[in-house]
């Protein structure tokens, strides 16, 4: 089932419409709701390498519904220490659970102070309704 | 700007929380509550899609058999009275100007179900064809079409089974309805056609019997998967029946348009054919995504049914048989493909 709309007030945001929960000098980050309900449920995740780097504002990967596809844009930069394997097996996870079980990456992040560019959920959600 | 269509059902759809999309000049609801649930209630159950948006065109009069049979591409002396039938408008080349299905009202008179986005052209095709003694009206706007479909669709409805592409009046609720045995998912069930203005009143009824509203996602994904081609992806002005694996749908025996060029080309044997496939990595093939090899998909998705990227396209003849093994170019990567057998997904039985 999808998950209700939702937006925690813990974690920072991407005009983009992708979140980021830092935590120390790492950080895990995904879609929003928003995003996973424009797309419908999400048939692919087409997910970069561990190991590899992701950079702010720059797609990193591709998630895709029966419908669309569309670019997964990174709201920090970083080294990828994970890749949410759920999600590759099973994207409707992200659908069903999108800030909890449904996260896409876990980075380690080469400029912490990038984040202060994010936005709070109160600025996300003037985004989301001004769009 | 040019302001979208909208069907009689279009209150319905807002009210039931539809996403609705531009289609072929319509608002159409692409989905409800979603794609993929939408698509299994269609394979287990029943579902109901809103194809108002189908154009309706009546031909009639006491050359309108004679007519069709020279300009369409099956043979409409194997349809009797409360018959229907798949058949094609061909072109000179052979190319498929449309896909339609010809309901048979009568000897002098048959209602022709054609594309939504081929209602004008093909209209326009028949009209400057059109000879003395029959005639071509467009009456999309005076009908509402509903397909209920699914293993329990005719049992919801409370109609009784009938053979595929035949057709009998009904009444559903107390509303009267032409029931034809026909549809686009693989399923069994039929098509209502109502007057637009009973349109509401019969919706409500289908709904009230446990059909699960159904948008065009899943009737896309429900047609790719028993592979039944798309006109304007599979299917073209300048893609031929036979390359398209629909010479079944065309009686080279007798004379119509394009006849000549279609049977050249089945003689010859066609340079590619669309084939279908199932991918084998994980990818979802799309449309225009090219085959390595010279081959090009003409549509593509994920199968709900069976949870992987399906497609059909167009491939050269010597990779056309099933168990050839093509590459995908998806956005640059190279998935790999095999070409199966038609259909797609079929039921376990």
């Amino acid at each position: 089932m999808a998950a209700a709309e939702s937006y925690p007030e813990e974690l920072k945001y991407h005009p983009e419409h992708d979140w980021a929960r830092i935590e120390g000098d790492e950080a895990v980050v995904g879609i929003t709701w928003f995003a996973q309900d424009a797309l419908g449920e999400l048939v692919h995740f087409e997910a970069p390498e561990v190991g590899g780097t992701i950079e702010k504002d720059s797609s990193y990967g591709e998630v895709e519904s029966v419908k669309a596809v569309s670019d997964v844009i990174a709201p920090l930069s970083g080294e990828i220490l994970a890749v949410n394997e759920q999600v590759v097996e099973a994207p409707e996870t992200v659908n069903e659970d999108p800030y909890g079980e449904g996260w896409l990456l876990r980075i380690r992040l080469s400029d912490p102070s990038e984040a202060e560019a994010l936005l709070d959920v109160e600025a996300y959600k003037q985004v989301l309704a001004d769009s | 700007m040019q302001t979208l269509l909208r069907t009689p059902l279009h209150e319905r759809h807002v009210a039931a929380g539809a996403r609705l999309v531009p289609f072929a000049g319509w608002e159409m609801p692409v989905q409800y509550e979603g794609v993929a649930a939408e698509h299994r209630a269609v394979r287990a159950d029943c579902g109901v899609f809103d194809v108002s948006h189908m154009g309706e065109l009546h031909v009639e009069g006491p050359s309108a058999h004679e007519f069709l049979q020279s300009v369409l591409s099956n043979d409409l002396d194997k349809v009797g009275d409360g018959g229907a039938q798949y058949t094609l408008l061909t072109n000179e080349r052979g190319g498929i100007v449309d896909d339609l299905i010809a309901y048979r009202l009568g000897a002098h008179h048959y209602l022709l179900v054609v594309n939504a986005s081929n209602r004008e052209p093909v209209f326009t095709w028949l009209k400057e064809r059109e000879v003395r003694g029959s005639e071509v009206r467009d009456a999309t706007d005076e009908y509402a079409l509903l397909a209920v479909q699914g293993p329990r669709a005719l049992e919801r409805l409370g109609l009784p089974q009938a053979k595929p592409f035949t057709h009998a009046m009904g009444e559903v609720e107390g509303v009267e309805v032409m029931v034809g045995y026909t549809g686009y998912t693989g399923e069994s069930g039929c098509e209502l056609m109502c007057p637009a203005e009973d349109a509401g009143a019969l919706w409500d009824a289908v709904v009230a019997r446990g059909a699960v509203p159904c948008g065009l996602g899943a009737r896309d994904t429900l047609r790719l998967e028993v592979c039944y081609p798309l006109h304007g992806n599979d299917i073209t002005p300048e893609t031929d029946a036979i390359s398209a694996g629909l010479g079944w749908a065309c009686a080279l025996g007798k004379k119509f348009t394009g006849a000549d060029e279609l049977r050249r080309v089945k003689e010859a044997g066609p340079e590619r054919k669309l084939v279908a496939f199932v991918m084998e990595e994980r990818a979802v093939p799309r449309q225009g995504m090219p085959i390595a090899g010279g081959g090009v998909v003409t549509s593509g998705t994920h199968s709900p049914m069976l949870d992987r990227g399906i497609g059909m396209g167009y491939v050269p003849a010597d990779r056309a048989d099933a168990g050839a093994e093509l590459v995908v170019d998806v956005r640059g990567r190279d998935r790999r493909a095999t070409v199966v057998p038609k259909p797609i997904y079929r039921k376990e039985s």
